[in-house]
């Protein structure tokens, strides 16, 4: 389990992240929905130690991610952010045995290249290993990426807005790969979302978030419905049940 | 064929290349007088080598932390910072008791002082907390323009002899190297290199970014620390010997990317130094036998490497 206690952050003036404390469960899908600015990404950002905190602390299993030795972390817990760029030229196959960086300290074995061919299998990426990432589709750019933290093979993965840049379909089955990723792999699987439905059909649990505080934190059940989202996101948003899924409709 | 072949068919090529510039440069028109020849091109063949050398290690790993293809640690300044140090010695000491000191222990405090004061300046800047190429580009900019105006400063105000004296160093030129540091620089590159090679599984992940790197485990502040101490002990080495030369590492940097068909720094480093090599060893014979002028090799360099900058600064805006 990861645990957030009182976690703050702030920049000058700006409380980003108030006072959050949080418990993010070491199994399923957890979505981090919430308008911009509510501090999503800087949590995650916390949680991952990529982002100083000012207050508060983060245990993952036990261990305090500001403490503990950065390679111990990378191999019970990988992240993924927004943005993604290289700038020395990289196959896929380059980027997706980074991966097992934590794990072969730069040497990578036999056992590691078959954890790499596993990786992009996986992801479908086996006809691309080769292909340079400046030479692909910004989908499966992504779908690389997300080989990568795969190939790290960590009880966490933290995703970043993995729907970013992503049409329809690539969002789609972006999400059915995590979700066969939780299922099969029995990853814990953390992601910040903008769209509530893909958070409400996908995962198992959603937690809120509203000018830097968790407001609520329940199955989709308990979240997507009129009043929680009014109080989220300030705008008056229906919630139906289609084909046994919640879905938000919200008109101009 | 796989980029590991080519990669080191590229290197092997580039250093059958940089041995036969070496042996021309010793060789060519000796005129018989082995017994001076040797000894005196041999100085100046091991002061461009440990230049090169230098100054093609300092830039790719520069580059590395700093994730840019476009900023060197002469851009931003590190030279600068070494003829202020320089300067600043023989401003406080004044220049009978700096002459009367060992050069050699004078050139490792110097080297000392520009690791404290590198990482003190720059690691804010690389550490991932300012974003945007322009930004820092601006600010090494800066910095190199105040530690200049700095030393102009206490240079106008010490003694004329202090200043022919330090003024005589600050002027990039491989014919005249300063003897008495080619041991102690040697000994110093060395060390460097120890430290290069124990970190070298560090390097590839650290060019993927300081968020990737640290989520793949390294050490980011630690492995920064490191490197820019370890590019500031070079850049004081070159400075030390040569003077400083702004474009030259950006030139034989950006030639390695291009030529190695792979990202892994076992095959860029060792790329760029061979090339460093050649540029400069095979520049100075071309120079100094075919065209018989003697001293323009740093600006035919410069020439050229300030070109690749715009150009490289143009696309990267572009992009």
């Amino acid at each position: 389990m990861i645990q957030v206690r009182n976690l703050t952050k702030t920049y000058g003036d700006a409380v980003v992240v108030n006072n959050v404390c949080l418990d993010l469960p070491k199994a399923g899908i957890t979505s981090i929905i919430g308008a911009n600015g509510a501090g999503k990404s800087t949590l995650l950002g916390m949680v991952s130690r990529l982002v100083p905190m000012d207050a508060g602390t983060v245990t993952v299993d036990g261990l305090d991610v500001t403490k503990a030795p950065s390679d111990v972390l990378a191999r019970r817990l990988s992240i993924l952010r927004q943005d993604n760029h290289v700038v020395s030229r990289l196959t896929v196959r380059d980027l997706v045995t980074f991966g097992r960086y934590p794990h072969s300290k730069g040497r990578p074995t036999a056992e590691d290249a078959a954890a790499v061919d596993r990786a992009l299998a996986f992801l479908e990426l086996d006809g691309f290993a080769d292909r340079f990432l400046d030479e692909m589709s910004g989908g499966q750019r992504q779908r690389a990426y997300v080989a990568m933290v795969l190939c790290q093979d960590t009880d966490y993965v933290l995703l970043d807005e993995p729907l970013n840049n992503l049409d329809l379909k690539h969002a789609a089955s972006m999400m059915r790969l995590l979700r066969r990723m939780a299922d099969e792999l029995g990853k814990a699987i953390v992601i910040v979302l903008h769209d509530i439905n893909f958070a409400s059909c996908h995962s198992d649990v959603i937690v809120g978030m509203r000018q830097g505080a968790v407001v609520c934190t329940g199955t989709p059940e308990d979240i997507i419905r009129s009043d929680v989202l009014r109080e989220l996101y300030d705008v008056e948003i229906k919630v139906h049940v289609i084909d046994g899924h919640r879905i938000a409709i919200h008109c101009g | 064929m796989s980029a590991r072949t080519r990669s080191l068919r590229v290197i092997g090529a580039t250093g059958v290349l940089a041995v036969c510039a070496m042996l021309a440069f010793m060789t060519l028109d000796a005129g018989g007088r082995w017994d001076f020849v040797l000894p005196f091109r041999g100085t100046k063949l091991a002061a461009m080598l440990l230049v090169g050398y230098a100054i093609a290690v300092s830039t790719v790993l520069f580059q590395t932390i700093t994730n840019n293809r476009i900023l060197t640690p002469s851009t931003m300044g590190f030279d600068a910072l070494y003829v202020l140090i320089q300067t600043t010695f023989v401003f406080a000491l004044g220049s009978e008791a700096f002459s009367s000191l060992d050069r050699r222990i004078v050139f490792l405090i110097e080297a000392g002082a520009m690791i404290i004061f590198a990482n003190l300046l720059y690691r804010m800047l690389f550490s991932g907390a300012v974003r945007g190429l322009h930004l820092i580009l601006l600010v090494g900019i800066v910095f190199g323009i105040l530690f200049r105006s700095l030393s102009n400063l206490m240079q106008r105000m010490i003694d004329p002899t202090a200043f022919v004296a330090l003024q005589d160093r600050f002027f990039a030129s491989f014919n005249a190297v300063d003897q008495q540091l080619l041991g102690v620089s040697a000994l110093v590159v060395l060390a460097a290199s120890v430290a290069v090679w124990r970190l070298r599984h560090v390097y590839d992940v650290l060019a993927l970014g300081r968020d990737a790197a640290i989520g793949l485990g390294v050490e980011h502040r630690r492995a920064v620390f490191a490197i820019l101490s370890i590019v500031a002990v070079l850049v004081s080495i070159s400075t030390a010997l040569v003077g400083p030369v702004t474009f030259f590492g950006l030139l034989v940097a950006n030639f390695a990317y291009q030529m190695i068909p792979s990202h892994r720094h076992v095959f860029v480093i060792p790329a760029a130094v061979l090339i460093a090599f050649l540029v400069l060893v095979g520049g100075q014979v071309i120079l100094e036998r075919i065209f018989a002028f003697d001293t323009a090799l740093s600006i035919v360099i410069e020439f050229i490497g300030g070109i690749v900058f715009i150009v490289l600064v143009v696309r990267g805006t572009a992009r």
